[in-house]
């Protein structure tokens, strides 16, 4: 299970900050949190950056069991 | 907070920002040029004529991580940079408080104002932190937004 991290209104929409996912891309990943926290959250994720392990990542990306998966929206800090 | 002895000191805090140990610490005797740049809470934004606070939130380990890039950044950019300190408030902010701090100590003052612009404005759209403003009645996110990049592309 990869560990998702979501963050400000990625965060709001889903109504949870951490949870664990099954899937061994993020592809598969990002399907089951859509799945789970519906289309508020999908469409904040649509415009968000996603990054594995700190890195940014794309769909193809394999994701292994403890990764952590964090989805970032536009920011705005400053 | 202890005081870095490396010439790099980042920082995420849910306590009141303070210039002067940023200042203090940033004086060096090669230096002549500190430039300090505060960001503060503003009582209105583009969406709501009357703010009343911001708050921030972030991933403490992922901004820390980004705002120590930035920094190395402006080094790369500007070798001189003897100091650099980067710290963002998070968690609720009053009017009139800082929500950010950067200071930039360096021989000249040049390079100075230049990394100091840089590394604001680098910090804005590389650190994972987003800002709900809170107005009467309610709060919203903050529609002032960018997608996040890596500092490299800054």
């Amino acid at each position: 299970m990869a560990r998702l991290l979501l963050l400000g209104p990625a965060r709001e929409a889903a109504g949870v900050r951490e949870d664990e996912v099954a899937g061994d891309s993020l592809e598969k990943v990002l399907a089951v949190a859509r799945a789970r926290y519906g289309e508020a959250f999908a469409a904040i994720l649509a415009t968000s950056q996603v990054w594995v392990n700190g890195e940014p990542a794309g769909p193809e990306s394999p994701v292994a069991p403890y990764d952590e998966v964090a989805v970032l929206p536009p920011v705005s800090g400053g | 907070m202890a005081l870095p002895s490396s010439p790099t000191w980042v920082a995420v805090t849910p306590e009141p920002l303070a210039l002067d140990p940023l200042v203090t610490w940033a004086t060096r005797p090669d230096c002549g040029a500190v430039v300090t740049f505060a960001g503060t809470v503003r009582d209105h934004s583009a969406d709501h004529d009357e703010v009343v606070a911001l708050e921030y939130e972030t991933s403490e380990p992922h901004a820390l991580a980004r705002l120590e890039e930035v920094a190395e950044e402006a080094r790369r950019r500007w070798p001189a940079v003897a100091a650099v300190a980067l710290h963002h408030r998070v968690g609720r902010v009053e009017l009139g408080e800082a929500t950010v701090l950067v200071v930039v100590a360096s021989p000249h003052r040049a390079e100075a104002f230049e990394a100091g612009r840089f590394c604001i404005d680098a910090l804005k759209r590389t650190v994972p932190l987003w800002k709900r403003e809170h107005f009467p009645g309610g709060s919203a996110w903050s529609s002032a937004t960018e997608p996040i990049v890596g500092v490299e592309s800054t």
